[in-house]
């Protein structure tokens, strides 16, 4: 039986950290994300989890030792915000390199200056090309489902990479939902014990993370390359699986919206999503064919399904809690480049928005659809907009 | 014990043969590393009495007791000097290579 829990995003993510009964986790505080570490270290105290709960001085120390108890064969966990993330940047590549499955949530914090500890995604986007699989949640039971999940996608063979789970700072983490706690039969059912391919080991020892000349470093880097491509079939089968076994399911790669019939889409990623699925029910109530898609995972990128999406729909916005100064929103890029293929002839317009904390409110989220519809219609609409901004 | 170089070794020639990820068998040598030196250290084996402190302290293992005079693998030295430095007797000497 699955017991209903009131819990916070942070709490939720607790819960499942100890379904997943990993071996170590390395702790580091940093705020939204310290009460993630905190309720698991009271599973701990409370002997209710039997692991290793390593107290590092640094982020930068905690990826390194999750590394190393991740190359004896253990499961591991830690979990990080912003400028912790950015600390730890070193070894999210030795991690992803060496190809250890290592499983970590970022509660998704701005970056400084100007300081600020609300959320946006510069933090976790800033390391796209880490090697890490990313997925963006939108609720508690998400960020619980998705971190019992996330452990079966990176443990697979085929697959040993990281996963970094992002849940949004505050809006996720510290506020309550209701949120099913599945029982541990069935999550030690759905996720065996983790057996790794790449371990050190005294009877026959190893060289782990050597170095690759430049004749050598290419090879390497194709089989990460791969292992994302094939990532992308295994989170859509794991999602499918966590479904036969707990009874939810998320869409994998992505989910839509009212997508089928609509004529222009708003692309999001994380919390927003919730949001704006009402304010798609007030449109559609009003007779526009709106769609939302939620993208939930950004690595691997579904650059599939955006190709097939820009051949069907009129116009796409894509809402960024980010910018890439000198360009546009990170996301926005990503989505862009996958649409426009050879013949489409659809629009797109990039919303920057919720940026350190802002929230985006239904009216944003309803305002952002004008311009789209604009697009529709074949008027010209300026190709990227500062939600709420004062002045230009 | 001197290192064994091990000779025709195979590198991968498959997708297949390549290792998972950066992680290899241990301890395989498949060339000699010792070209970037200079300077080679020299043990006057009529001052040494195998105090055995440049064993003790070769950053590279390349110094070895268990012959009945200590011998430096000149494979594998890297001339760094640290043994010459530390040696108590001043037996070892730092010679500039041909």
């Amino acid at each position: 039986m699955e017991k209903k829990h009131f819990l916070s995003g942070d709490e939720a993510v607790a819960f499942a950290v100890k379904l997943c009964r990993p071996h170590v986790i390395a702790a580091y505080p940093i705020t939204p994300q310290t009460v993630i570490v905190e309720k698991i270290s009271e599973f701990v105290a409370s002997g209710e989890m039997d692991c290793q709960y390593l107290h590092v001085e640094s982020e930068h120390s905690a990826m390194a030792a999750c590394m190393g108890a991740s190359l004896m064969g253990s499961r591991t966990f830690t979990a990080t915000s912003s400028q912790g993330l950015l600390y730890m940047c070193e070894m999210l590549h030795y991690v992803s390199g060496s190809r250890y499955p290592i499983v970590m949530v970022n509660a998704n914090r701005t970056i400084a200056a100007p300081w600020n500890i609300f959320g946006d995604h510069r933090d976790s986007l800033s390391q796209r090309d880490s090697g890490w699989i990313q997925f963006y949640v939108e609720n508690a039971q998400e960020a619980l489902d998705v971190t019992i999940q996330a452990y079966k996608i990176a443990e697979d063979p085929k697959v040993s990479l990281p996963v970094m789970i992002n849940l949004d700072g505050y809006v996720l983490t510290h506020t309550y939902e209701l949120v099913d706690v599945p029982p541990q039969e069935l999550v030690d059912q759905f996720l065996p014990a983790f057996q790794t391919t790449n371990k050190l080991d005294f009877e026959k020892p190893k060289s782990l993370s050597f170095s690759a000349p430049p004749e050598w470093q290419t090879e390497f880097r194709f089989q990460q390359f791969e292992a994302m491509e094939i990532a992308k079939e295994v989170i859509n089968q794991v999602d499918k699986e966590f479904g036969r076994v707990f009874g939810r399911t998320y869409g994998g790669l992505i989910h839509e919206y009212c997508c089928r019939d609509a004529d222009y889409v708003l692309v999001a990623m994380g919390s927003v999503a919730g949001t704006a699925r009402i304010v798609v029910d007030q449109l559609r109530a009003k007779g526009k064919k709106v769609g939302l898609v939620k993208l939930r995972s950004y690595r691997p990128f579904p650059k599939e399904y955006f190709q097939d999406l820009g051949q069907r729909v009129q116009a796409v916005g894509v809402i960024d809690r980010d910018i890439s100064f000198g360009y546009e929103g990170a996301v926005y890029s990503d989505v862009k480049a996958a649409l426009y293929r050879p013949g489409a002839q659809v629009k797109t317009v990039n919303f920057i928005a919720g940026l350190s904390g802002r929230d985006i409110t239904k009216e944003n989220l309803a305002q952002m659809y004008e311009p789209l519809e604009a697009l529709a219609l074949g008027e010209k609409v300026s190709e990227i907009q500062f939600t709420g901004l004062r002045w230009t | 014990m001197k290192p064994q170089v091990v000779k025709n070794y195979q590198f991968p020639q498959s997708k297949e043969q390549m290792p998972f990820g950066p992680g290899s068998e241990a301890g395989v040598l498949i060339e000699i590393n010792s070209g970037w030196r200079n300077l080679r250290p020299v043990i006057n084996q009529e001052k040494c009495t195998r105090c055995l402190i440049c064993w003790l302290l070769c950053p590279d293992g390349v110094i070895s007791k268990d012959t009945p005079q200590l011998e430096i693998d000149y494979d594998f030295c890297k001339g760094c000097g640290l043994c010459a430095y530390e040696c108590p007797r001043k037996t070892i000497v730092m010679e500039k290579e041909g």
